[in-house]
């Protein structure tokens, strides 16, 4: 199993690299071609190396608002158009803003690509921003966050027990702004971002698809080649002072079932090469909840009925630092004392006991299982590649981290676990439910009047 | 306008003067009775494979409404001789995926396996599959679980909302029934009523397997028989009610705390096998469906502000599935936005697309005609789809020439026949009590 692990380890990373090429314009923009020919099309995505750790406070969402009003017109395509355009073109098209970057992409008949480049470097550079537009837009933003945060219990939980996990980085603030924020931000404010971080040298560009690399740095070339690069702001580095013991915090929100989560602090990937601690920690999360019978779901869902469901999490792909989350339902009839004192004895006996190599080698087998489904998504492989770009750890380190995922051992779990999941690295967040009534007290058999 | 119209015909003939490779659908009946649909590719070294039964929430009654969803949830938590442990890290050893759903029609389950994983994987999807063992301490618990969850969703709007859409649209006919069932039927069910609903369901003859990815013709012949030949043979024909077309008006505003509003306006729509479902599937791109090029999100969102999202769609099923549109709305504006949705409705109905946007229309679902088919798992649900539904195996072939086919007149006939703005269920959760719709449209 292990050979056999090894040699399809090497055969993937050896594809992986043959497929992707790169070239870097005069201008700084970064070209990423990832040739896949199975299907007559392709993708593109523009990264902007600048997400919301970028904002100051008072200003946030900014990063946001300006990922909406991408969509508002430039000075040669009006509002509306570019939406319009690609979809008269049959593509598929949005944006996404994160913490740490924003993208934006389109996926097309391959034969769109011209259109596609003309279109995302026209409002690199050409954005049109007005009053008018961006007074109709921050209100859709507003809807966005009622919708996703202030309506859904959970993800306010998250959104505010951000705010106790960082006291100083900027991951205490919400990717989407506070609602105070987005009531005082102006067009100006969405437009000095944009000047600030909209430049060619901050930017990725990923083409992943059927087409041939040395025509897309024709095109880049053509389409992209000519807007000038600008100097960047400073970036701020921030150190997040180290916390001094246990948080709790609380939420209280209109719902049924009460919802914990315990987030401990943990170091994201810096260096690839030498850094083990995240994968290690990536290997713990997996031994954790990786499968229907992995430890949490297996105790205590399945067998102990403590929980509804059980849960642990960590990402060490970020450019901040990364946090190792557990979470959990109580059970029926059970507290969320009760599950957190479950979840604090599995860690403990993982921490007394270590894992087996047979758990081990069952996340692994889903890592590199993994590698092989992605490729049915030529979507998928470019996220991946403009993520780790965006992030500063680069597209290559992709295959060294798939081989250091499998060279984790046992112990080096273990270890991990002892030395972040504890109490002086641990924030405690719990929604308390709040009744709501639900009743009907309108209810007519016709609604002509309402005409 | 004559100018107008040739050059249309021309600007037509460039959306369809193109042909686009299809998969090459392979299709027999299997010894077990079930239908197979194949793609055979080996691009990846992996094979995913499908089996759909005509077991959805449409055959659950409303005292047992729940025991489709349950049923199929049960199939993967233990099989004879096989703990449910074991089936997880089974799968989880070969790096196997094992999902699945239940809708209205139909329950499905698949498996995503390597092929150096095959064999092993598909042999425990056939006990999976083929001989449950449902467990009557592992049903409490999942119905506690479900129960649980349950009651979560009855405090979300958007739940609430789609349980009284479905209720006003569908009355007594099974589609009313939620897939995840009510508190009070999920308590009652029993594993003999797992048992029983199995037997009766989970048909060989009327399975259908698809296969899409790395093996050969003969090798998926052996694997389509081996997850159905041991399934339970039932000779009885089940027919479902007739969905009643025709519902009254209706308005229900239900309170909550929520910050917006969430508004949807359904009624009964279309059949997956209906004529009329190309000229409304495309007269809907124009109307909702078309993303930020919509009428309902340029007049809702592009305009006014008034949402961050805005639909419409048909719900393609055996029998006629909803038509639906949704938005969600800051309360204070609900009304208003409510209004918007309905004029905008009235007016598609009426008068239906313009030649300009049922060519945007057309050149949107032709040109993007690839990326629907563009992954194994798109492909391997297109079978699915084809197969559950009898479609014709040239229905992939056939698409772009039937969406090019359709003609304003058809759209403004077919809406005309299906849709009627004046009598349909809306639902209001988290509304502003009083209506004042009314008032401001004068």
């Amino acid at each position: 199993m292990r050979i056999y692990c090894i040699a399809l380890l090497i055969l993937l990373s050896q594809q992986a690299c043959a497929e992707v090429f790169e070239k870097t314009l005069s201008n700084g923009l970064h070209v990423i071609v990832k040739e896949d020919h199975r299907a007559p099309v392709l993708v593109q995505q523009i990264w902007y190396k600048t997400g919301s750790m970028d904002e100051s406070a008072g200003k946030t969402g900014v990063a946001h608002a300006l990922e909406h009003m991408m969509f508002k017109g430039t000075h040669l395509v009006p509002a509306g158009e570019f939406s319009r355009r690609i979809a008269a073109a049959g593509g598929r098209e949005n944006a996404f803003t994160s913490s740490d970057y924003t993208a934006y992409f389109q996926q097309l008949d391959k034969r769109q690509l011209p259109l596609a480049m003309k279109l995302e470097s026209d409002r690199m550079h050409g954005l049109n921003l007005t009053q008018v537009e961006f007074a109709k837009e921050i209100k859709v933003v507003m809807e966005e966050r009622r919708m996703r945060t202030d309506d859904e219990p959970r993800a306010l939980l998250q959104e505010r027990m951000m705010g106790d996990i960082y006291l100083e980085h900027p991951y205490h603030h919400p990717v989407i702004g506070w609602m105070t924020d987005l009531e005082q931000l102006s067009v100006k404010d969405v437009r000095n971002w944009y000047q600030q971080w909209y430049t060619p040298d901050n930017a990725t560009l990923i083409i992943a698809g059927d087409v041939k690399a040395d025509e897309v740095f024709k095109l880049a070339q053509h389409f992209y080649g000519a807007i000038p690069k600008r100097v960047l702001p400073a970036r701020r580095v921030y150190t997040e002072p180290a916390q001094l013991g246990i948080r709790r915090m609380v939420v209280k929100a209109p719902a049924e079932l009460p919802f914990l989560v315990m987030s401990y602090h943990a170091p994201n990937l810096l260096n690839p090469q030498q850094d083990w601690k995240p994968y290690a920690l990536e290997m713990l999360a997996g031994v954790l909840s990786g499968n229907d019978a992995a430890r949490l779901n297996k105790h205590l869902v399945r067998d102990q009925q403590i929980a509804s469901s059980a849960d642990a999490g960590y990402d060490s792909t970020s450019r901040g630092p990364a946090v190792f989350s557990l979470e959990a339902v109580p059970g029926k009839g059970k507290t969320v004392a009760e599950a957190e004192t479950a979840l604090r004895g599995e860690i403990a006996i993982l921490i007394k006991d270590g894992v087996s190599e047979q758990e081990l080698k069952r996340v692994k087998a889903q890592v590199l299982a993994g590698e092989v489904y992605k490729l049915d998504s030529v979507f998928y492989q470019a996220m991946q590649i403009g993520q780790m770009e965006s992030i500063g750890l680069g597209y290559k380190a992709i295959p060294l981290m798939l081989a250091k995922l499998q060279a984790v051992t046992a112990d080096q779990v273990r270890q991990v676990a002892e030395e972040y999941l504890q109490d002086d690295n641990l924030t405690v967040g719990v929604l308390d439910p709040q009744p709501l009534s639900g009743k009907v007290v309108h209810e007519t058999g016709d609604s002509s009047h309402v005409r | 306008m004559c100018v107008k119209k040739v050059l249309f015909s021309l600007l037509l003939c460039s959306v369809s003067g193109f042909v686009i490779a299809t998969p090459q659908i392979q299709h027999w009946q299997s010894a077990s009775g079930a239908q197979v649909l194949f793609v055979e590719d080996h691009d990846i070294a992996m094979l995913d494979v499908a089996v759909s039964v005509p077991a959805g929430s449409s055959f659950d009654t409303l005292d047992k409404s729940g025991l489709a969803g349950m049923t199929q949830a049960m199939l993967s938590l233990g099989s004879e001789g096989l703990s449910e442990d074991l089936v997880s890290t089974g799968m989880a050893d070969m790096g196997a995926q094992l999902s699945g759903g239940v809708d209205q029609d139909r329950a499905s389950v698949s498996l995503r396996t390597l092929s150096t994983e095959r064999e092993q994987a598909l042999s425990l999807l056939a006990r999976v599959l083929q001989h449950p063992a449902f467990s009557a301490d592992i049903l409490n618990r999942e119905k506690t679980r479900l129960i649980a969850s349950l009651k979560e969703a009855q405090t979300q709007p958007e739940f609430i909302a789609a349980r009284a859409l479905n209720q006003a649209v569908y009355g007594a006919h099974p589609y009313a029934l939620q897939p995840s069932g009510d508190i009070a039927s999920v308590a009652t069910l029993t594993v003999q009523d797992l048992n029983n609903f199995y037997h009766t369901h989970y048909n060989a003859r009327r399975a259908v397997v698809a296969l899409m990815g790395d093996v050969t013709r003969i090798q998926a012949e052996a694997i389509a028989q081996q997850l159905t030949g041991e399934l339970p043979v039932s000779a009885e024909t089940l027919l479902l009610p007739e969905v009643q077309m025709n519902i009254k008006a209706s308005e229900q505003r239900i309170p909550h705390p929520a910050s917006q509003s969430h508004i949807l306006i359904g009624v009964p729509g279309v059949s997956r096998t209906d004529p009329d479902y190309f000229p409304l599937y495309v007269g809907n791109y124009v109307l909702g469906g078309g993303g930020f090029v919509s009428r309902l999100m340029n007049e809702v969102r592009e305009k006014r502000g008034l949402a961050y999202t805005v639909y419409s769609y048909f719900m393609p099923l055996k029998q006629p599935g909803a038509f639906q549109i949704g938005l969600q709305t800051k309360k204070e504006q609900a009304d208003q936005a409510l209004l918007l949705v309905r004029k905008t409705l009235a007016n598609f109905v009426a008068n239906g697309p313009d030649e300009h946007e049922l060519h945007a229309a057309k050149q949107n679902i032709i040109g993007g005609f690839p990326l629907r088919i563009d992954s194994n798992r798109k492909i391997l649900e297109y079978l699915s789809v084809i197969g559950f539904y009898d479609l014709p195996l040239t229905y992939l072939d056939d698409f772009t020439d039937r969406i090019n086919k359709v003609t304003v007149a058809q759209i403004r006939d077919a809406f005309a026949r299906h849709i009627h703005p004046e009598a349909m269920a809306t639902v209001i959760v988290g509304a502003p009590l009083e209506s004042t719709a009314g008032a401001e449209n004068k």
